[in-house]
């Protein structure tokens, strides 16, 4: 297991940052907006990947992205708050919320229980969701331009002024869940996944561990959502529904426990394949898209992360 | 007590296509140890196929009660066609990896299927209404009860009690009983383990066909009938514990009945009172109800 310095996790996050932004000035419009849905979704992958050091796979994180989305929408047109920093870490802090009363509970679950109990929540909100007419029902409701630091962008530039949040944030975050991930906790939660058992005899709480891994989890996918709604303009009930879940699963396998890197750059390549098989093959896309997985799952199974580990120059060990 | 007796009614109606549907999706779990997403689709496919043969055989004069043995045609024809391509084609290079990276695959193959339906059927609604209207009605106690829906019941009713008595009174049963407990030491004995992965592959596609097919004269079959049916199949054999078809039936049942209840009660919770239900009771049976209690490793 290769580990990194925070102060050199930070300044390659700052460098990505400064490089992503560049890119936003030079890329095709369309492409900075894919790039934007692409980073939003993989917040929600990235907390996934959290989750799977830890040995389990959350099925629903529908749930806290559509919390953090629709949190954001209501607080954009029902309060009047449209900063869009302010957004995401206000989306990220109510699916935070949401997700506590669930943490202890699903944290004594594993494999395919946990992963449908989750799903089991995702899928009750849908249905409530779809149900409450005050929030829009099953067309759910449109959201306006954000906002930055009280700067309101014409309509060229905003999406370039989410791209830029976008990335921060997303840099930021992939950041953070280096540092974490290389931290005690993070290393422990490798543990778990190996066998749990000898974790709790080290003096380890598996159930405490695994709880704050969901609820990091949900903060990180709440920012995802409030970001998405914000690149999309609009948010309805399939925010919350179990194949925009199962979506998010497959970036995470697609991208493995390693690397957090591979979590963006796996998201990025979903987009593309989606975008370019729904442009070039309208009635077929979905097949498309399953053969895709298909090659990915039978050609990468260990995810793009160890590809990228093998690419790393290897440090030569102390004894 | 009028409300009471169509709650009933209705619930159990529900819960008879659904344990069927179920019943697949748990003995492919039981034996191969797949949660199969694309169980939806064989769904779909199997109600395509039912409508088709169905819409056929009432063009060329035939009379609406023999579109029961088309539908069981089109499920059979479905399993025999589908489950060795998908089983020997694609599942067999994945087998002995992690649970969950088959479940993708089986999302995949799903997501493949969703397009391959439309390309071979269309996006057009089928009707196949006059199968429904075949069985006429019946009264009792002052409640009228459409035959075909007590029929249904009827063949779920059967499905559940042959599968039952299969694996357990046969000798076939038993091997693959034995294959369910331990695939290494069954090999060991001189089973064909291949084979039983095929066939109860054949059979869990088989009776996902049958759900879909005995469902078609119910409904306007038309796209996205997979995606819903799914997840309401994965919380009955949840609900259960997977691989348990005492369970399933079980499953199916309190599924069935919690849906009623909503659409009678309070229809606003329709679509979420499934999930309320496999929630609850996963909260204080975490393995589901017929699971059996497993070894932690140390």
């Amino acid at each position: 297991m290769i580990t990194f310095s925070a102060k050199r996790v930070l300044l390659v996050c700052a460098l990505a940052f400064a490089v992503l932004l560049g890119l936003g000035f030079v890329l095709p419009k369309w492409l900075v907006f894919l790039g934007t849905i692409a980073l939003a979704n993989g917040l929600v992958s990235l907390g996934i990947v959290l989750m799977m050091r830890s040995g389990v796979v959350p099925f629903g994180q529908g749930l806290v992205f559509a919390a953090g989305g629709y949190t954001a929408a209501l607080l954009f047109n029902r309060l009047g708050i449209t900063d869009a920093l302010l957004l995401s870490v206000l989306g990220g802090v109510a699916a935070f919320c949401i997700s506590l009363p669930f943490a202890p509970l699903l944290a004594r679950y594993r494999g395919i229980f946990f992963a449908m109990l989750t799903l089991a929540l995702s899928m009750v909100l849908y249905g409530i969701l779809m149900k409450t007419d005050t929030l829009g029902g099953s067309d759910g409701f449109n959201v306006t331009r954000p906002t930055l630091f009280g700067f309101r962008p014409e309509a060229a530039q905003s999406t370039l002024l989410l791209w830029g949040v976008t990335a921060g944030i997303t840099c930021l975050m992939a950041g953070l869940a280096r540092v974490y991930c290389d931290s005690t906790r993070g290393l422990l939660s490798l543990a778990v996944r190996e066998n749990e058992l000898r974790v709790e005899y080290m003096g380890m709480s598996v159930v405490n561990l695994v709880a704050w891994n969901y609820l990091l989890a949900a903060f990180v996918g709440g920012i995802g959502g409030a970001l998405g709604v914000l690149a999309l303009g609009h948010i309805d009930p399939n925010f919350s529904y179990w194949t925009t879940s199962g979506e998010f699963v497959f970036v995470a396998i697609l991208a493995g426990y390693q690397s957090v890197t591979a979590v963006l750059v796996s998201s990025l390549l979903l987009e593309l394949v989606r975008s370019f098989s729904s442009a070039y093959f309208p009635n077929t896309w979905q097949l498309v898209l399953g053969i895709f997985l298909l090659l990915v799952i039978r050609f990468l199974p260990d995810g793009l992360g160890s590809q990228m580990y093998r690419l790393l120059p290897k440090r030569p060990t102390k004894d | 007590m009028n409300l009471l007796l169509t709650i009933l009614f209705d619930g159990i109606t529900y819960a008879s296509w659904l344990f069927i549907v179920a019943l697949g999706l748990t003995l492919v779990f039981g034996v191969l140890k797949i949660l199969n997403i694309a169980h939806g689709s064989f769904y779909a496919v199997g109600a395509y196929a039912g409508a088709s043969l169905v819409g056929w055989l009432l063009s060329i004069q035939m009379a609406p009660a023999f579109s029961l043995v088309a539908l069981f045609a089109a499920a059979v024809a479905v399993s025999a066609v589908l489950a060795p391509l998908t089983e020997r084609g694609l599942l067999r290079m994945f087998y002995g990896r992690d649970e969950v990276l088959l479940v993708l695959v089986t999302y995949a193959m799903f997501l493949m299927l969703e397009d391959i339906t439309k390309l071979l059927w269309g996006v057009n609604p089928y009707y196949v209404s006059d199968t429904y209207q075949a069985f006429g009605t019946l009264h009792i106690a002052g409640q009228s009860y459409v035959g075909y829906d007590v029929l249904l019941i009827g063949l779920a009713t059967g499905c559940g009690l042959l599968t039952w008595w299969v694996l357990n009174r046969t000798r076939q049963g038993k091997i693959v009983t034995a294959v369910i407990h331990s695939a290494e030491v069954a090999a060991s004995m001189g089973v064909n383990v291949s084979r039983i992965y095929t066939l109860a592959f054949m059979c869990g596609v088989f009776f996902a066909a049958l759900g879909g097919a005995l469902t078609a004269p119910m409904i306007s079959v038309q796209p996205g009938l997979s995606v819903g049916v799914i997840i309401v199949s994965f919380a009955v054999v949840i609900i259960g514990g997977l691989g348990s078809i005492e369970g399933a039936a079980i499953g199916a049942l309190i599924v069935g009945l919690a849906r009623a209840a909503a659409v009678h009660i309070w229809p606003p919770a329709e679509l979420f009172s499934i999930y309320v239900v496999m929630a609850v009771i996963l909260m204080f049976r975490p393995e589901g109800l017929f699971q059996r209690i497993q070894a932690r490793k140390i």
